[in-house]
């Protein structure tokens, strides 16, 4: 763990190309790091209601993937179906190239909207609950890793949003998960907070090499962190777009096109070069 | 420092010269009214009169084997009702089957005044301990279980939601997120079932016993002697004081995390 802190710090001073030059070797490693996600013909239903119907999804080891969708798509039960809090009742959810069984998986880890610390409970405290055997040094480690571990002694009522979601990525990540959930943990942040968090949520990816699947409303948020955007329309799978931007991502005309096609993609609406008269938002 | 340390002392004897002005003046204003004959002593004897007594009954010891009296029954009793309550609490709270079976029979029993089953347990235990003992654990049993019950089902599923995704569960997942999310209103309950308590047993002592405070202050009745009279009565008044401060103790240490009952900053 103590390694990982300081290979972190190192990488945060290499210069941008450097970085670029070890990437081949990292992805090499997230082959093996990050858990490969298959959804086949997934059904999940609410009483009389089906929520996913006949989602199929196929996630490669260490991808960043970003679902985006209305609300009310069951993009967000797609991922608790990924968790293991919902049960698919057709189809099948299998987890790494031997196919690991679905349920609650201890290589997956959860990052809810609300933060979901424990009051009760010291920042630090609330990190151990994500260490298997709730090892002490393990924990301020994982708060190394987001910054807060200054805040270890302190309640979580104490907290801003924003410093309340690192604890709980620090939680998540502290039992060094293969796979990472992500149902809209930004959505309640503000502007500049929110930023400061896609970076950090993208640099740890980065390091860790764990698959990640993000959650969002947010075109903007899911271009700017993922490699692919999937639209989830109606509990299916309406469009599934690979983004091959450079990381470090700067919102240029490139991020504007992506951004655009796919918005322009989940309000149903036509890009403006066809020039239709009497349609716009 | 040394300056806000005295100042901090300062402000903290304040607070507590406020809180005691009211009761402080009514006494003084009372001793004042009686040792000017302006409130007979037959009707209300004056503090000083009171304090006497009271001194002459801890010489004697009698005061003391009394109040130990009380307090045994009060403790037995609530150990007992509040055991009972809280179980059951648990029970239901988490198990819905056994909800199901006992939490609307609890509720038939609970809308019975339990005093007025008096007559009823003199009847069946004479005026011996076991019937104080029994109308104290009835009193104390249903604010537990309803203040207890109340707290599990008022924790956040988020929070439980967010246990089993980290593998907690059944006495772990209880442990960990549903006592102390249900903490605070389980104290809530205590401090309710503390007062229930005292009032169950002055109640019950003044209309069947042989011994402790309420048997006091029934047999001072008997011979006038209305300055051990007002004595009991101040004696329980204390009790139900300490009883409150203690609750509130416990509150303030097991809920420093709540933002409404942190230390002060």
């Amino acid at each position: 763990m103590a390694s990982v802190a300081s290979t972190l710090r190192s990488a945060q001073l290499t210069a941008p190309h450097e970085e670029e030059k070890s990437r081949p070797s990292l992805q090499a490693e997230a082959a093996a790091r990050g858990l490969q996600v298959d959804v086949q013909d997934a059904v999940v239903r609410f009483g009389e209601l089906a929520v996913l119907r006949e989602l199929s999804l196929s996630i490669p080891s260490g991808q960043f993937l970003a679902v985006v969708g209305r609300s009310g798509c069951g993009k967000s039960t797609l991922l608790r179906l990924l968790a293991g809090l919902e049960a698919a009742s057709a189809g099948t959810v299998s987890f790494g190239a031997a196919g690991g069984s679905p349920g609650l998986r201890t290589d997956v880890r959860v990052m809810f909207q609300d933060a979901r610390l424990l009051p009760w409970k010291s920042v630090l405290d609330n990190v151990r609950i994500g260490v298997p055997g709730g090892d002490r040094a393990q924990a301020l480690d994982a708060l190394e890793l987001v910054g807060l571990a200054d805040r270890a002694k302190e309640w979580p009522a104490v907290l801003s949003g924003g410093q309340r979601q690192r604890v709980s990525l620090a939680r998540a990540l502290a039992g060094d998960p293969r796979l990472l959930l992500l149902d809209e943990p930004l959505g309640a942040l503000d502007a500049l907070t929110r930023i400061e968090m896609q970076q950090l949520i993208e640099r740890l990816w980065r390091e860790r090499r764990f698959t990640a699947v993000l959650v969002t409303h947010d075109v903007g948020e899911a271009v700017a962190l993922a490699d692919r955007v999937v639209l989830v329309e109606n509990g299916s799978i309406a469009q599934d777009v690979a983004v091959a931007l450079a990381r470090p991502r700067e919102k240029d005309t490139g991020f504007a096109h992506y951004e655009s096609t796919i918005l322009n993609r989940v309000l149903a609406r036509r890009p403006p070069a066809e020039d239709r008269n009497g349609f716009s938002i | 420092m040394k300056h806000s340390a005295s100042g901090k002392w300062k402000k903290r004897l304040q607070s507590a010269g406020l809180e005691w002005a009211i009761p402080i003046l009514v006494i003084a204003l009372w001793q004042w009214f009686g040792s000017l004959g302006w409130i007979s002593a037959r009707i209300l004897p004056t503090p000083a009169s009171v304090l006497e007594a009271g001194a002459k009954l801890v010489k004697d010891g009698s005061l003391f084997v009394y109040i130990g009296d009380s307090t045994r029954r009060a403790l037995v009793g609530f150990a007992i009702g509040g055991g009972i309550g809280f179980v059951l609490a648990i029970l239901n709270g988490l198990l819905p089957l056994s909800e199901k079976l006992t939490d609307s029979s609890i509720q038939m029993i609970r809308t019975i005044p339990h005093l007025s089953l008096i007559p009823l347990i003199i009847a069946w235990f004479g005026i011996g301990e076991q019937g104080k003992i029994f109308l104290v654990a009835l009193g104390v049993a249903f604010p537990i279980y309803l203040n207890t019950l109340h707290g599990i089902r008022s924790v956040d599923r988020g929070l439980i939601e967010m246990g089993r995704t980290y593998g907690l569960r059944g006495f772990a997942l209880f442990r960990t997120i549903v006592f102390p999310g249900a903490l605070p209103s389980i104290l809530v309950g205590l401090r309710f079932a503390l007062g229930i308590m005292w009032i169950t047993l002055i109640v019950s002592e003044t209309i069947s016993s042989d011994s402790g405070i309420g048997y006091m202050a029934m047999n001072a009745r008997e011979f006038f002697q209305m300055d051990v009279v007002v004595l009991s009565i101040i004696i329980y008044a204390l009790l139900g004081k300490l009883s409150d401060w203690v609750a509130k103790l416990m509150e303030r240490r097991w809920l420093q995390w709540h933002p409404h009952f942190g230390p002060p900053n």
